[in-house]
């Protein structure tokens, strides 16, 4: 038994750091978020070079063939440096939905392309886990959707849709009536409010496969915030090492070291925390609802916390466009509420233990 | 991540049910029916002393985390008391092993293994608790002795215990941190007074002691004179990996969800109450964290804050676990000592004060905090304000 990374996955990890410091600085993060850009294709296609658009599919086709743990990592690093990538859409989401419930038709007509990163799959399942807002909710009937899906993930641009109805059941499109995009917080990716009118649709069959489409779901955006909450608190770090006020460097001072160890020690645990809920995905899938909703809750509140703490130590200038720390805040405030926020989130885990009706 | 358990350890964990179901009719209520003969049964099968020298009086196995961390949870699902601890087993013997003369090892690990030699341990004093190498009981030069006078606080078990590993300042013309000695006394010696210090939980749990020429052999010093400041580190080391044991959490978190689904008020469930649920929700998702956590510092050579972190964390979390129950009893969580309403014999109430102590103790969360962030994220120093 061994509760650490092996050595593959630190190869794994240490590769997209690297490569990702290249292909999403903060200057191209802020060209994305500055001028609206639907997607970021020159990072997607750095990272299909390393494999990562097939991270999760099958070698069969033309993917890496690997778990929700190696997906975890990726998400860490991809939050690390707030990239705008369809990773969560088009890489697990996806083909997480295609492997569950596609034809072998439709296995073999899509899984290669988004592989290959060549397509890629934007997802709507808000509804039936976060809750449907008013007026929101899809309603399949003979092969065709009709309504109104918010918070779409990876939707726009999007070569195909993964889209959940209001009992649940999936469906694969290839596109809504409209896609609009949903101007949120978080600029560095984008969500989008989907309509469909009679669209025509393929259901995807086992009915399983929404409930772990949102296991992984909640991994991936407690990673992600894992990963941002990470830099932030390095980021902290750093700066009180090098400001200077009343002739000495601001981190030798406890009221503001303290803030930087308590951020630690919250984010080791969760890391921990994180850890597990993955492994458990792949290796123990009884425990794996739970351990996903607390990951998911968990980095919620931790993340909060790290992001208004980094904030604060770098002071006034941790509140400027300039600097691009809010970025990082912005993005761990959007995972928080995406696909159910905490208390929503911890109802449903008390549910899964037979705590709550 | 690899946690599936070997075949090795699969048939040792089953080794350890056996062991468990065989002698279950030794302990009652968690704890043993006969303390020394529960002890010396864990020793003789390896669950108590387990790494221990046979040469010393333990069961002598090669340390083995896994194995460790098997035993600990088979004892908890099973409810079977743990072998002694204390301080003598804790943070005594662990330190005589690396640093004792043999002389020592032989005389004084197996009689406190086997639960004949209680010991207590004399570190902090009335103007030297977080700043520990501040401490003034002295020890000065008599012929082949040292004649101890002086005060510590905060000594627990004091008043039971037959020996005292004691820090005393032997050098008084050495720098602050290398002026100390680690040393060992019996409590009989003529000198020495010990006076009960009650605490808000309304029992005495710790003691002060009072020491007017007490005198000790030189030969008693562990570690080289001088040498205390580091011998007690290592003891310290051994302590703030106890205080903030995971399991312990783990089975306090499970008390405190059988209260909450047996406890009832107008007839609802505490655990109908969706804001004491979220509570609970929340504390166990740290719980979990705390677990995965200790998990990864045994196996994980990257884990180096993370088992800093532990004591800051793992005694927090105790405390308010504790404070969880105490709202969840409403105004039942007001009674203490007796009586026919109280609810586990008062033991949430002393945890949540008794926890507040081990928050301040073993160093203090903000002590904690300076060695995580001076250490663990390389920040500078406080500097120091008043020359040593």
């Amino acid at each position: 038994m061994r509760f650490a990374l092996s050595e593959d996955q630190t190869m794994l990890q240490d590769s997209l750091n690297r490569a990702l410091a290249d292909l999403s600085p903060l200057e191209r993060v802020r060209r994305f978020a500055d001028r609206d850009e639907c997607s970021a294709p020159d990072i997607w296609a750095g990272l299909a070079e390393l494999g990562l658009p097939g991270l999760m599919i099958a070698e069969e086709h033309g993917g890496l063939g690997l778990g929700l743990v190696e997906a975890m990592l990726a998400a860490e690093a991809l939050g690390r440096v707030v990239a705008p990538t369809p990773f969560l859409g088009s890489a697990v989401l996806a083909p997480l939905a295609l492997a569950l419930g596609g034809s072998a038709e439709q296995q073999a007509h899509w899984l290669p392309k988004l592989a290959s990163g060549e397509a890629t799959a934007g997802v709507a399942i808000s509804e039936p886990i976060a809750g449907a807002r008013e007026g929101a909710g899809v309603i399949a009937s003979d092969g065709r959707l009709t309504g109104k899906a918010l918070f779409a993930l990876d939707a726009s641009g999007a070569d195909l849709l993964i889209v959940a109805d209001r009992t649940g059941g999936l469906h694969l499109a290839q596109s809504a009536g409209s896609a609009e995009p949903m101007p949120s917080l978080d600029a560095t990716r984008r969500i989008a409010e989907l309509t469909f009118k009679d669209t025509p649709a393929e259901p995807l069959a086992s009915n399983q496969a929404l409930g772990r489409l949102r296991d992984a779901a909640w991994v991936m955006l407690a990673a992600d915030t894992l990963g941002a909450a990470q830099t932030m608190l390095d980021r902290a770090v750093a700066y009180a090492k090098e400001r200077k006020q009343f002739g000495r460097t601001i981190g030798s001072f406890q009221a503001v070291k303290h803030l930087c160890a308590e951020m630690a020690a919250e984010l080791e645990p969760a890391r921990a925390l994180v850890w597990y809920a993955a492994y458990a995905f792949d290796h123990a899938p009884d425990e794996a609802p739970l351990m996903a909703a607390h990951a998911k809750a968990h980095l919620s509140e931790i993340g909060r916390f790290v992001a208004r703490t980094s904030t604060e130590v770098h002071g006034g200038i941790g509140m400027t466009d300039l600097l691009g720390l809010h970025y990082w805040f912005k993005r761990i405030g959007q995972n928080r509420q995406l696909l159910g926020g905490p208390e929503r989130v911890r109802e449903i885990a008390a549910r899964l233990q037979g705590l709550a009706a | 991540m690899d946690l599936t358990l070997t075949p090795q350890l699969a048939a040792f964990r089953d080794e350890v049910r056996a062991f468990l179901a065989d002698h279950a009719g030794a302990h009652e209520g968690g704890a043993p029916k006969d303390p020394k003969a529960w002890q010396a049964l864990l020793i003789d099968a390896g669950y108590a002393a387990r790494t221990i020298p046979k040469a010393y009086g333990g069961y002598g196995a090669e340390p083995d985390i896994l194995k460790g961390r098997i035993i600990g949870e088979e004892f908890i699902a099973a409810g079977a008391p743990r072998g002694m601890s204390g301080q003598g087993i804790a943070m005594l013997v662990p330190t005589l092993l690396e640093v004792g003369s043999e002389e020592q090892k032989t005389r004084w690990i197996g009689p406190t293994l086997r639960g004949e030699i209680i010991w207590c341990q004399g570190y902090s004093e009335p103007g030297a608790g977080s700043d520990l190498a501040n401490l003034q009981t002295k020890a000065v030069e008599d012929g082949d002795d040292f004649l101890i006078s002086g005060s510590k606080i905060w000594t627990s078990t004091a008043a039971q215990a037959q020996m005292m590993f004691c820090l005393v300042r032997t050098e008084p013309q050495a720098a602050k941190h290398e002026g100390i000695s680690y040393i060992l006394f019996p409590m009989s010696t003529p000198g020495i007074d010990v006076r009960p210090l009650k605490t808000m939980t309304g029992s005495a749990e710790f003691n002060e002691v009072f020491f007017t020429d007490v005198r000790v052999p030189k030969a008693n010093v562990v570690g080289g004179r001088g040498r205390g400041w580091f011998v007690a580190n290592t003891t310290l080391k051994h302590e703030r990996g106890m205080l903030g044991d995971p399991n312990a959490t783990e089975a306090r978190l499970k008390a405190l969800i059988e209260l909450m689904t047996r406890e009832t008020v107008d007839g609802q469930r505490i655990i109908d109450n969706p804001v004491f649920r979220d509570r609970l929700m929340q504390l166990q998702a740290r719980v979990f964290s705390m677990k995965f956590n200790g998990l990864r510092t045994l196996t994980d050579d990257t884990a180096g804050l993370a088992r800093m972190v532990v004591k800051l964390q793992g005694c927090e979390l105790n405390h308010q676990v504790a404070a969880l129950a105490i709202d969840a009893l409403g105004e039942l969580g007001i009674l203490y000592h007796d009586g026919p309403h109280l609810r586990a014999k008062g033991n949430w109430q002393r945890n949540y004060m008794f926890d507040l102590g081990l928050i301040i103790g073993g160093g203090t969360a903000q002590i904690q905090k300076n060695i995580i962030s001076e250490r663990g994220l390389g920040m500078p120093r406080e500097p120091k304000t008043v020359a040593a």
